[in-house]
């Protein structure tokens, strides 16, 4: 049996344009809060990996912790809702890359350390390798080291549990390589990247079933205290690359292809 | 004064991976224009080799040991915390590979320290580190500093080159680090890679061929041609001797039942999802998208790419020259020329 915590934040669609903007709160996006948002796709693919998993062990149950404003968390969970089952816990405050990993972690072990009934001994702390938005991949390690677990893996793709309780893990490394372990069993913390499995359809019962548990969440959340501050940047820019493109059309295939040859060659 | 360290882990034959080198390159570039102290952090097995490579750029503390040859969360998080206090370390440097990246986010946190990973630049301003580093999937990038220490940076591949100095008699300082039985309730069983034949991720190859969705689609007479989608694309990697790239959308064709190349996985993709790999050519074909869907090839020196739309918003201002052509035909071409 598990008590699997997953943390996510929520991210801008990624089809959407970004432009950094500074605010009193320091950087953030430009109309950030209009931005349409959506489970960071790391965490996401977490989501579904834990809420696979519970399902095979049985007892075992999801939460899902996020850090964000109450109101976007509330939008994104319309549809996440529906996706897997889990109980949602809520701190309130900026969901933004610019954001210290590290004050993401005081903030999320705050919340895990509120969870009523987890039992750190049962304890798989889940979520994504690295997010969309700050893309540190750092956030996972601090809050498991305050949390006390010190069997910790990334880039996880494959997670497969033991009869007795011992978990194998396949992590990428280098050049396109999985390294597998074995660990004794939980506590672990696991930062998934794309995993095994796809993404499952709407089922709207789950959501129905979540979101009983959905609305008192984001009701109660608690302010997170996130020092903005943390990071003195000194610039925040778009890249302004833009390369002049020669269009080539028109143009025999052979003509084409001993120029690419020619250019593989140089 | 600053204090930084450089920490590597040693390679089973006592190298340095060149990630690490590259890494070293940047540490000793920040060290010089702070004015700062360099010393090195080196774990494994057996050091000797890499700290006499590395002997010039400082002290060279070292933690051994057969617990600390494997790539293990505890273990290298123990021996990179010694590391950091043996040294007295106030800015803490290493290469962001799979191993320490793994490791020293947690070694910041029971440091008290902070950090910054994935940083593509870092220089000495006004007397002041500063670094550079990509957000929201390399589509803005920022310069920042922080006044809190230690201050734990990984810098990412290709941005330096790898150190080469001559290599010397190094000073070296055991760091006695206790293996304790929590430390290694995980146990490493293999690596499992392809073949070098069968590999077709190659992080060291000049060439990245991105293939995106367009191959598996209807060509001109109406059906799609994916077995010689596949044989073009293999065969060109082979003969380029390049790696391979794809766009998401056709990496999930395979979850979605479609008709897909069978040698593509997660782990070829690009972009917002995917890697951002660094190669000093990058040739796209039948790979189509706006902004978002570019990011995978931002660090592409030389860009081109071949598919069916002069408009197409992955080429026109990205790329320095697109070929308005049939992939199928181009490449086909291109592989009986290279033989």
């Amino acid at each position: 049996m598990f008590h699997i915590v997953v943390c996510g934040g929520i991210v801008p669609d990624p089809l959407q344009t970004l432009e950094p903007v500074k605010g009193p709160a320091g950087w953030g996006l430009k109309n950030e809060l209009m931005l349409p948002s959506i489970l960071d796709p790391w965490a996401s693919h977490a989501l579904y990996e834990a809420a696979h998993l519970a399902k095979a062990v049985p007892g075992s149950k999801v939460w899902l912790v996020s850090l964000g404003p109450k109101a976007k968390l509330q939008q994104v969970m319309m549809t996440v809702a529906q996706k897997a089952p889990f109980e949602l816990v809520v701190a309130d405050g900026p969901a933004g890359g610019f954001v210290d990993s590290f004050e993401v972690a005081e903030a999320l072990f705050a919340a895990i350390s509120g969870i009523a009934g987890l039992d750190a001994s049962k304890l798989l702390l889940f979520g994504g390798w690295q997010s969309a938005s700050r893309g540190s991949g750092s956030t996972l390690q601090i809050l498991g080291e305050k949390l006390g677990i010190t069997d910790q893996f990334q880039g996880v793709d494959k997670l497969t549990v033991g009869a007795d309780g011992s978990l194998e893990v396949m992590e990428r490394i280098e050049g396109g390589a999985y390294q597998i372990s074995t660990c004794t069993g939980a506590p672990a913390a696991l930062g998934w990247a794309t995993g095994e499995l796809p993404e499952p359809p709407n089922n709207p019962q789950v959501g129905m079933a979540n979101m009983r548990l959905v609305m008192p969440a984001l009701q109660k959340a608690k302010p997170a205290a996130v020092n903005a501050a943390a990071i003195d940047y000194q610039s925040v820019t778009l890249p302004a690359q833009k390369r002049e493109t020669r269009v080539v059309k028109d143009t025999p295939v052979d003509v084409i292809a001993q120029e690419i040859i020619d250019w593989l060659a140089s | 004064m600053e204090t930084i360290l450089f920490c590597a882990p040693v390679a089973a034959d006592g190298t340095l991976a060149k990630a690490s080198l590259e890494a070293l390159s940047a540490a000793k570039t920040l060290a010089e224009g702070l004015g700062a102290t360099l010393a090195v952090g080196l774990f494994g097995a057996d050091v000797a080799p890499a700290a006499a490579a590395v002997a010039a750029c400082g002290p060279v503390f070292a933690v051994t040991g057969e617990a600390f040859a494997v790539a293990r969360y505890a273990t290298d998080a123990a021996a990179l915390e010694a590391l950091a206090k043996a040294a007295s370390a106030t800015i803490i440097i290493a290469a962001d590979d799979s191993r320490v990246s793994r490791a020293l986010p947690g070694v910041a946190a029971r440091l008290n320290g902070r950090i910054d990973a994935h940083v593509v630049a870092i220089a000495a301003k006004d007397g002041k580190p500063l670094v550079t580093r990509g957000y929201y999937r390399q589509r803005m990038t920022a310069e920042l500093t922080r006044a809190a220490r230690p201050w734990c940076v990984t810098v990412s591949g290709g941005c330096y080159a790898a150190y080469d100095g001559a290599p010397g008699q190094a000073s070296l300082t055991d760091v006695s680090v206790p293996v304790t039985e929590a430390m290694t309730r995980t146990t490493i069983k293999a690596v499992v890679a392809p073949s070098a034949d069968e590999q077709t991720i190659r992080p060291d190859a000049k060439m990245l061929f991105v293939a995106g969705a367009g191959w598996t689609k209807k060509q001109g007479d109406g059906a799609a041609h994916v077995p010689e989608a596949g044989q073009l694309i293999l065969g060109f990697l082979g003969k380029a001797k390049a790696s391979l790239g794809s766009s998401k959308s056709l990496v999930d064709m395979g979850g979605e039942g479609e008709s897909v190349l069978p040698f593509l996985t997660h782990l070829h993709q690009v972009g917002q999802t995917g890697a951002t790999p660094r190669h000093q050519k990058g040739l796209a074909t039948c790979c189509h998208g706006e902004e978002p869907h570019v990011v995978g090839w931002r660090f592409i020196t030389e860009r081109r790419a071949v598919n069916l739309d002069a408009a197409c918003g992955w080429a026109q201002g990205k790329a320095d020259v697109l070929y308005v052509a049939d992939a199928f035909e181009v490449m086909r071409r291109v592989n009986e020329l290279l033989g």
